[in-house]
């Protein structure tokens, strides 16, 4: 399945600079696998070294929380839109 | 017939206008104008009590917009002081502060944009031993601080004492927002359960901010508290407004209550304030 990531600013010195990639993956784990090839040390950022999403990214499938989906086993279907969100507390 | 007196024939609320002074209604005039507000929202707003923690780059312009809209007592929470490089987006300082509490020069503006309003400026750094003491006397906190353990102070004290929020984040070109209204939605541990671990997340200072960008998402703040004091229209409540300026994209994403949050959760495990540098990994 092809989708359309959404990459945050934070991560983007990982993607040449881009704010959105395409990738492709059956569910978001595959997802993050795949795009870690294109772009390596990616998944490490949003992953810890168990593969879990870490605890300050959340990750949305067309605007819905995966965690209240299938987590990292929520499937994708093309076209969908896949954003990155990190906390940042900026102010 | 003054054209004060002919301005109350026009605006609605007519005992509520009376509660108010002809220079009030002059001031106030552009939005009591508005039928969502009116004279009964305007009253609504100078009964209501705002506490905004953090002076700089989100404080200062929702501030300043409270101030301008007659919200009738400001709490502003700084223990910072001006410094030349706050003032590409902190608007409520001017170079004739630096050196100055952050809080003494944003009080400064906000009486001088409205002297109809009272501004409280607490000059101290918020932590587990006085936060609640602080938030108890307002209906709404703002928070616009500038580091984890303070975010997560703030939502920890909030969600304890049952007290509106709005929170909201800004790095380089991206804000995000969102209303945390305790128990009726999610909280922001409910968002993000733990924090990065430092260095994980760069801070403005080490990335870098767009001064217009902390406006937008300051503005956005000052909008959320106008409509809850009002009890008009749809607040962020479970949604969290990302913002990207190079791309100009604002987008709504759905955030949901977790069940198994330690702070708003079916079971809370956190039933008291803890020590949040240690919880943020910084001690």
């Amino acid at each position: 399945m092809k989708v359309k990531v959404r990459i945050p600013n934070v991560l983007q010195k990982l993607t040449e600079g881009k704010i959105e990639v395409y990738a492709t993956g059956q569910d978001i784990k595959e997802l993050i696998d795949n795009l870690d090839k294109e772009y390596p040390g990616i998944k490490g950022r949003i992953c810890d070294e168990s593969g879990n999403l870490r605890r300050f990214i959340n990750v949305f499938v067309n605007e819905q929380d995966i965690r209240f989906l299938d987590g990292d086993k929520t499937q994708l279907k093309d076209g969908d839109e896949v954003s990155i969100i990190p906390a940042i507390a900026g102010g | 017939m003054s054209c004060f007196a002919v301005k109350r024939g026009f605006l609605n609320g007519v005992k509520d206008m009376e509660r108010l002074t002809e220079e009030q209604i002059e001031r106030y005039s552009r939005q009591i104008i508005l039928p969502e507000i009116g004279g009964v929202g305007q009253r609504k707003l100078l009964e209501t009590r705002v506490l905004v923690i953090g002076c700089g780059g989100l404080g200062s312009p929702c501030a300043f917009y409270l101030a301008g809209a007659g919200v009738g007592k400001i709490g502003l929470v700084d223990s910072d002081a001006v410094e030349l490089n706050n003032l590409q987006r902190q608007i409520l300082h001017f170079t004739h502060n630096l050196g100055q509490p952050k809080v003494d020069s944003a009080k400064e503006k906000l009486q001088a944009l409205n002297p109809d309003i009272e501004v409280v400026p607490y000059h101290l750094r918020l932590t587990s031993e006085n936060i609640r003491e602080v938030i108890e006397d307002y209906d709404f906190v703002v928070d616009g601080s500038d580091n984890f353990p303070t975010r997560y102070l703030v939502n920890d004290a909030c969600v304890l004492s049952n007290k509106p929020f709005c929170h909201a984040g800004i790095l380089r070109f991206d804000g995000q927002v969102i209303t945390i209204i305790p128990l009726q939605g999610p909280c922001y541990r409910c968002l993000f359960p733990e924090p990065p671990p430092p260095g994980m997340v760069p801070s403005c200072q080490e990335a870098g901010i767009l001064g217009a960008v902390a406006g937008v998402l300051g503005v956005i703040q000052a909008t959320e508290v106008l409509k809850f004091a009002l009890g008009k229209g749809e607040l962020l409540i479970g949604k969290l407004l990302v913002f990207n300026a190079l791309e100009m994209s604002f987008r709504k994403l759905t955030i949901q209550r977790n069940k198994q949050c330690p702070v708003c959760g079916d079971r809370p495990t956190v039933t008291e304030l803890i020590d949040y540098e240690e919880f943020c990994n910084l001690i």
